[in-house]
C-alpha cells in the first residue's frame, strides 16, 4: 500500500467536491489509481486526460511510491 | 529570473516589457489575450474564472520559452497568465519577445502562445448571463465521451 496525495483542479475539483485528498492505495501505477478513484468518485469522462506525479507530466504506467503527489489533468484551456 | 509566471491580480504590462529591452534587440513582438464576451458562437459571457496547476504550469511555461529560444534567434522572452476571476476586456495572457530582427520576434511569440494554450495546465470557466457556467474544453468533451461510452483515459489520449 502506498500513502499518496491527490490534488484536483477545475472540473474534477468541482466533481469530487474537494481540492485534495490523502489516501492509502493498493494501486501500483497511476493508471490503477485512476481506476480505483473512478470507482469511488465516478469521474466525468474527459477525453484527453493527462496525469502528473510530483509536479511533472508522466505516463499512466508510472509506478506509485509513498509520498507521491498525483494530479489528473483535464483538457486545458489557457489563453 | 523566471520567464513564465502566474498572477492573481492585474499588473502593469509596461514594467514587464522593459525587462525585454536589450542593446542588441531591434524588435519587440507582444501578444495580449483579452477576455471576450462570447465563445464558440455563444454570446453572453459575463466573466471568466481561470484556475491553474501552478507548480507544473510554471515549469511547462519555462520549457516552452526555452524551446522558443532554441528554435528562433531571439534575445529575451517572457509570459504571464492571469488566474482567478477576470472581467470582459481584461488582459488574460501576455507573451513578449525581443529579438535583433522582427521575423524571429513574431515567430517566437506565436510559438509560445500556441504552446501555452495547448500545454500549460490552466482551465477556464465561463459564466454566462443566463446563469449557466462551464469549463471550456471539458463540458463538451465530457458530453461527447458519454455519448460514445468512452471510459478509460489511457485509451483516449
Amino acid at each position: 500500500m502506498a500513502e499518496i496525495r491527490v490534488e484536483y483542479f477545475a472540473i474534477l475539483r468541482e466533481h469530487v467536491g474537494c481540492a485534495h485528498e490523502a489516501l492509502s492505495t493498493p494501486a501500483t501505477t497511476v493508471g490503477e489509481l485512476y481506476a480505483e478513484l473512478d470507482q469511488r468518485h465516478a469521474f466525468p469522462a474527459l477525453g484527453r486526460l493527462k496525469v502528473a506525479v510530483n509536479d511533472e507530466f508522466c505516463d499512466w504506467e508510472t509506478p506509485l511510491r509513498d509520498g507521491d503527489l498525483v494530479v489528473f489533468i483535464p483538457p486545458v484551456a489557457g489563453g | 529570473m523566471s520567464h513564465f509566471e502566474f498572477k492573481r491580480e492585474r499588473f502593469d504590462l509596461a514594467s514587464y516589457q522593459v525587462l525585454l529591452a536589450d542593446p542588441v534587440a531591434g524588435a519587440y513582438a507582444g501578444f495580449e489575450g483579452w477576455v471576450r464576451n462570447h465563445n464558440e458562437g455563444r454570446a453572453g459571457v459575463l466573466h471568466l474564472e481561470y484556475e491553474g496547476y501552478e507548480q507544473l504550469g510554471v515549469k511547462e511555461g519555462e520549457r516552452i520559452i526555452a524551446e522558443a529560444a532554441a528554435r528562433f534567434d531571439i534575445t529575451k522572452a517572457h509570459g504571464i497568465h492571469r488566474l482567478g476571476k477576470l472581467e470582459i476586456g481584461e488582459l488574460a495572457v501576455w507573451v513578449g519577445v525581443s529579438a535583433a530582427h522582427r521575423d524571429a520576434a513574431f515567430d517566437a511569440c506565436r510559438y509560445i502562445i500556441d504552446e501555452v494554450k495547448h500545454r500549460v495546465p490552466i482551465w477556464k470557466k465561463e459564466h454566462y448571463a443566463d446563469g449557466d457556467s462551464g469549463w471550456v474544453n471539458c463540458e463538451a468533451c465530457a458530453a461527447h465521451a458519454a455519448e460514445h461510452h468512452h471510459s478509460s483515459p489511457q485509451e483516449s489520449t
